[in-house]
């Protein structure tokens, strides 16, 4: 039996349901409770009435200008990501070039795909920790290994030192997720079509011209996705810096996140502090947000230019080809 | 011209003999550290100070014994971290697919704006409203309780995303109109139709929504504090205490013990994590 006309649409408001309401509760509101702790004099282990502050935006002030363990998360957080993202943005272009290119015809990459994306899938905090015991000092394996290629005469105490221990947090970082970009890229790049690399070929440009004019323009939008989640990512960086080594040296390892963390659960209770902390987080990741979603908006257009390059290419492509046979 | 040619091939001889070097080497890079925490599982600890090996020894039980004796519980931490990311993993596919769905099929009046609202909210970190969430949590009276880490798992936005995707691809009207037309409800169409035809995405997005919750430690660090509701990723945290100092044997040999579990997983699913990887970039 067909009943004609029924009205559908409310089972769109009834299926998207449960994720709102859970949305609601479990995101919206905590956010908003966040935010106006923030504003409080929120502290101590004992819930007690609380009370907005005479000055609402001391906490922010406070931390923006007078707390320099907040001021140093920040630049720590941005120095660790930087140190990461760009070695491992260039090796992972490097490995897409190289397993894209057919005539390089580069065989076991399925291997070395599962091999280079496998530190991904292990618990970050079991990496912290395994770590943190490899440079063991006076003897662990690092400093073995050091020994007995002759690159040290004494053993070196890695973790006491800044900016080895800021390397170490940052090669950790980049050692996860490089096979994670490259892997994404390589499909960024099986998307592309097939016929702008033939003609290329034809055209008779090489492997590096073809890299930087083809491949590169054509993965723009993937470019910037993986440039700001890995931002947002590399924004709330956590475990491996807080089990390798709690923040130290001398601060020099930690980060916002742990920052946030270290104020409101490690004895100190100062919830209202670092809820203006989060708040401060939280605007940065949507300023981000905000930017990717306006980029991708630009797509469209981006479309276009590429259809008609796309299209001048082609032409190209059957003007060559007719010019192979008349010669 | 044979010349030219010649040399371009010995060329990319040498291009390619460099290239296998280098994978060779990020390849062993990426075993090394985790050869090194198996083999020193099995080592004692004056083995392992005495100097780096590649070959297992036999201390593996007295490590274990020495780690079990205290106080660490792989078992109890494996079984709560189990719990944990398979319930917020079912909450995660089930919802997420529910409202692909739903987003997908019919029209209604918000549908644009609920879209974009997903975009908007894909990226918040769960940092950002940690302390509101923690003081919720407490007055609900909810910490120590495995609830706060399941229930979330409902609204995942990103997964919701790659799901509307997936529909849009793949699903034709025609099934939903020919299970309507059999005088199927709208939602057993959903449970008994629909559902079967995405498990493809399903199991992808299971897949990586274990392994994100498996690995968790903010929150759970945040809101469990008994000993015996621990996860994986906070017992590892105890490896660091004072107790296990001069204990490089059983430190090695916990942190195998989180490990494991995931190396079996990763090599028996590794095909479909790569793929899916490359899935969840290619966000076209």
């Amino acid at each position: 039996m067909r009943r004609k006309g029924v009205n559908y649409s409310k089972y769109g408001y009834i299926f998207t349901f449960p994720f709102v309401l859970a949305f609601l509760i479990f995101s919206l509101y905590p956010i908003l409770y966040t935010a106006f702790i923030g504003f409080t004099d929120m502290q101590g282990l004992i819930p007690k009435t609380i009370h907005i502050l005479d000055d609402p935006f001391k906490n922010f002030k406070d931390l923006l200008f007078e707390n320099a363990s907040f001021r140093k998360s920040l630049l720590n957080t941005g120095l660790l990501w930087i140190v990461n993202f760009i070695p491992q943005m260039v090796l992972a272009l490097l490995l897409t070039a190289w397993f894209t290119n057919r005539r390089l015809n580069i065989r076991g990459q399925g291997a070395f795909k599962v091999l280079l994306y496998m530190p991904n899938i292990i618990t970050a905090s079991t990496i912290a920790v395994l770590f943190s015991t490899l440079f063991a000092y006076p003897m662990g394996p690092v400093n073995s290994l050091f020994h007995m290629l002759g690159w040290s005469d004494a053993p070196i105490f890695f973790l006491q030192d800044k900016t080895t221990a800021r390397g170490i947090v940052a090669f950790i970082q980049f050692w996860m997720w490089y096979g994670n970009t490259m892997i994404i890229l390589i499909a960024g790049v099986m998307g592309i079509n097939p016929a702008l690399f033939e003609s290329a070929a034809i055209d008779g440009a090489n492997g590096f011209q073809t890299f930087f004019r083809i491949t590169l323009p054509s993965l723009r939008t993937i470019l910037l996705f993986t440039l700001i989640t890995s931002m947002v990512g590399g924004l709330t960086m956590f475990d491996i810096p807080q089990l390798f080594l709690a923040g130290g040296p001398d601060d020099s390892t930690l980060t916002t996140s742990m920052f946030i963390y270290g104020q409101a659960f490690k004895g100190s209770y100062m919830y209202n502090r670092a809820a203006a902390a989060s708040m401060m987080m939280f605007v940065i990741a949507a300023a981000l947000s905000g930017m990717l979603f306006y980029l991708m908006r630009d797509r469209d257009a981006a479309k276009l230019k590429k259809a008609e390059k796309a299209e001048k290419m082609n032409n190209r492509k059957a003007a060559a080809q007719a010019a192979v046979k008349e010669g | 011209m044979d010349k030219n040619q010649r040399s371009g091939t010995a060329n990319r001889k040498i291009s390619k003999t460099i290239i296998y070097i280098v994978c060779i080497f990020l390849a062993v890079l990426s075993i090394l550290p985790f050869w090194i925490m198996f083999v020193n599982a099995t080592r004692s600890t004056p083995e392992i100070q005495n100097g780096l090996s590649l070959l297992p020894s036999t201390h593996m039980m007295s490590n274990l014994r020495v780690l079990l004796d205290k106080s660490f519980d792989p078992l109890q931490g494996f079984l709560n971290s189990f719990i944990i990311s398979s319930s917020a993993t079912l909450c995660t596919v089930y919802f997420s697919s529910l409202a692909a769905y739903g987003l997908v099929t019919y029209s209604w009046k918000l549908r644009s704006s609920f879209f974009t609202f997903i975009m908007c909210v894909m990226m918040i970190p769960s940092q950002a409203s940690a302390i509101g969430f923690y003081q919720f949590m407490y007055k609900l009276h909810w910490t120590n309780s495995f609830l706060p880490l399941i229930l979330p798992a409902i609204a995942a936005p990103a997964v919701v995303f790659f799901m509307r995707q997936y529909l849009l691809a793949t699903l034709s009207m025609e099934i939903v109109e020919a299970s309507r037309v059999d005088g199927s409800g709208e939602f057993s169409t959903f449970n008994r139709i629909i559902l079967p035809l995405m498990m493809p995405a399903v199991a992808t997005q299971a897949i990586f929504a274990f392994v994100a919750n498996w690995n968790n430690l903010f929150m759970p660090l945040i809101l469990l504090t008994q000993k015996e509701k621990y996860t994986m990723p906070i017992m590892v945290s105890l490896l660091r205490g004072d107790i296990y100092k001069t204990e490089f044997g059983s430190i090695y040999m916990g942190l195998a013990l989180t490990a494991l579990p995931l190396f079996v997983v990763y090599f028996l699913l590794s095909r479909y994590i790569i793929v899916g990887v490359a899935l969840g970039g290619v966000k076209e």
